[in-house]
């Protein structure tokens, strides 16, 4: 490269460029080419065949199968079981994280593997062990009943579906971080004389904000798209709690291919917005580290 | 007590608090749920248990898990290292995003995940006539299944693999490579032995996922007894007309997998601390 070439003179503080010098390591081709045909083949070619099937109805069909009664119903379920579900998870998950990385007691071993049974159960199989557990007769719902409270086959049914299958997220995502907080922080708080209990809510819970939002997130975006853990819970009353995934099913076997797209545009445009959240608030973060 | 406590240690009564609530919540939230499965499966003894799980239509279901898994964690494998080598061992603009779009299935609803393919292959759908005339088919079959799979575990071993590559960096491969040592070598002689825990554990988490999917792999099989059923759809099958013992013991050979599972990945987390990574 001359002197005076453009690239020459472009400024220094141009640290990355475009592409860097050929790297020593082959198969670059090879591997990217694999990877970005299999990528489309199997996930993004399919995926556009729900925005192109939606496109085949009129804007006002569109509207009118997007945000139907029923399925504003379903929406409503839907996210607001996923939030409170999330905001559930995300109290207790912070506790269940702070007892596994702070705290020794008998059992531990045990108890941290199981908090990743809902990744590893099928969750059809914690589907019908809920409803079992909740049911009117059942080893839970028979103290419910007496209270007044229907869990089972009624909205609080799925909350208690999604809290199971999002636990996981927010404990697994806090729980690094927690364990790489320093000590030196807490020490300099508490030896400035803090509190235990304002060492806690001024210095260590402010740190772990990002990763909560994290798992909050993941919790509440995997919640969204649940369906095998929820559906036997659930009961399926239209209007009252039938889940957004269950109405695409119901769609799908009355042969409205469109309407059916057309709720799960609606579902990936969330999903896609969560996901979006999700890597600015970790880029976000990581300018902290 | 003899010794002071330390500031940043929590007073006992804390302790004790926090414990108590984790423990009693855990045991809410995970314990009981598994403790009902086995429970209800062996309500009627253990014979009737095992006479539900050797029922021709069961062992039929577990064939067919099996066979999907034995396809969908290969190709996976495969995907996954190959994505890994491109992602982590050579820079390129755009690779941010191609992480993304490679993590993309695990915030689609299983559910959508079937319904694509219902729109490609099914007889609606793109390719449905040519299926149709060419006498083959996808939906409502075995390649319909595996394929919804594949979509719904697609992350799971790229996702343990690309950080644990980036990690290591190129210096050990550049080295290889300087000295004469071919790509394909240095591939399965430096790069494989060093990532060969962080594999075991996505392979794992990736075989626990396609054993176990329902929502995707019930909208493409058309549940046919015999045929099309996994396990976790005959578990719904037999639910939903009331055989309970029949439903709760399969599902509790897959609660029997999951244990498996949770038993290999803390084993593989205690011997090789560095494998263990955020949650998915």
């Amino acid at each position: 490269m001359t002197a005076d070439s453009p690239a020459a003179q472009r400024p220094v503080a141009a640290r990355r460029p475009l592409f860097r010098r050929r790297s020593a390591i082959p198969g670059f081709g090879l591997t990217l080419g694999v990877t970005l045909s299999v990528l489309s083949l199997i996930v993004l070619i399919p995926l556009s065949a729900v925005a192109l099937k939606a496109a085949e109805l009129s804007p006002s069909e569109f509207l009118a199968a997007a945000f139907s009664q029923r399925a504003l119903a379903a929406y409503r379920l839907t996210f607001g079981a996923a939030l409170v579900a999330a905001v559930v998870n995300g109290v207790f998950g912070v506790l269940t994280a702070w007892a596994m990385v702070r705290y020794e007691f008998p059992g531990k071993t045990v108890l941290n593997a199981l908090v990743d049974l809902p990744f590893a159960l099928p969750t059809a199989v914690a589907g019908i062990a809920l409803a079992t557990l909740y049911a009117p007769n059942g080893w839970v719902g028979q103290f419910l009943t007496p209270l007044g409270i229907k869990a089972a086959y009624n909205p609080i049914g799925v909350t208690i579906a999604l809290v199971f299958i999002g636990l996981p997220f927010v404990v697994r995502t806090i729980e690094p971080v927690m364990r790489d907080l320093s000590a030196d922080v807490e020490e300099a708080a508490a030896s400035l004389g803090a509190g235990r209990l304002a060492t806690i809510w001024r210095v260590i819970l402010p740190a772990l904000g990002p990763a909560w939002l994290t798992g909050f997130a993941m919790a509440f975006a995997r919640g969204v798209g649940e369906y095998g853990s929820v559906i036997f819970i659930a009961g399926n009353m239209p209007y009252k709690s039938e889940i957004a995934p269950l109405l695409i099913i119901i769609q799908l076997e009355q042969f409205q291919y469109a309407q059916a797209a057309t709720i799960a545009v609606v579902m990936l445009v969330v999903s896609f917005l969560m996901l979006l959240v999700i890597n600015a608030i970790q880029a976000y973060s990581r300018r902290f580290v | 007590m003899a010794r002071a406590r330390h500031p940043t240690e929590d007073p006992t009564w804390v302790k004790a608090l926090v414990l108590a609530v984790v423990a009693a919540f855990l045991a809410l939230v995970l314990i009981l749920p598994l403790a009902a499965v086995f429970a209800e499966a062996l309500r009627k003894g253990l014979a009737v248990a095992i006479d539900a799980i050797a029922h021709a239509d069961a062992l039929a279901a577990v064939k067919l898990t099996l066979i999907t898994a034995a396809i969908t964690v290969p190709f996976n494998v495969v995907f996954g290292l190959c994505a890994a080598w491109a992602v982590a061992k050579h820079d390129f603009p755009g690779k941010a995003f191609l992480i993304t779009l490679i993590d993309l299935p695990f915030s689609v609803s299983p559910v959508v995940a079937g319904l694509i393919y219902v729109l490609v292959f099914g007889l609606q759908g793109w390719f449905g006539e040519w299926l149709l005339d060419h006498d083959m088919k996808v939906i409502f079959a075995v390649p319909g299944i595996v394929l919804a799979t594949i979509f719904v575990t697609f992350p799971f071993v790229a996702r343990e693999l690309i950080p644990l590559m980036q990690e290591q960096g190129v210096s050990e491969e550049e080295a290889a490579i300087s000295m004469g040592a071919s790509g394909l070598y240095t591939f399965w002689r430096i790069t494989t032995p060093n990532v060969r825990w962080g594999l075991l554990y996505g392979v794992l988490l990736c075989n626990a996922r396609a054993m176990g999917e329902f929502g995707a792999v019930s909208v493409v099989s058309g549940h046919i007894r015999g045929l099309t059923n996994t396990m976790p759809l005959h578990v719904e099958i037999l639910y939903n007309e009331y055989d309970f013992v029949g439903a709760f013991a399969v599902a509790a050979l897959l609660c029997l997998l999951a244990i498996v599972t949770l038993v290999l990945k803390t084993a593989l987390e205690v011997a090789q601390p560095a494998v263990r990574r955020g949650g998915h």
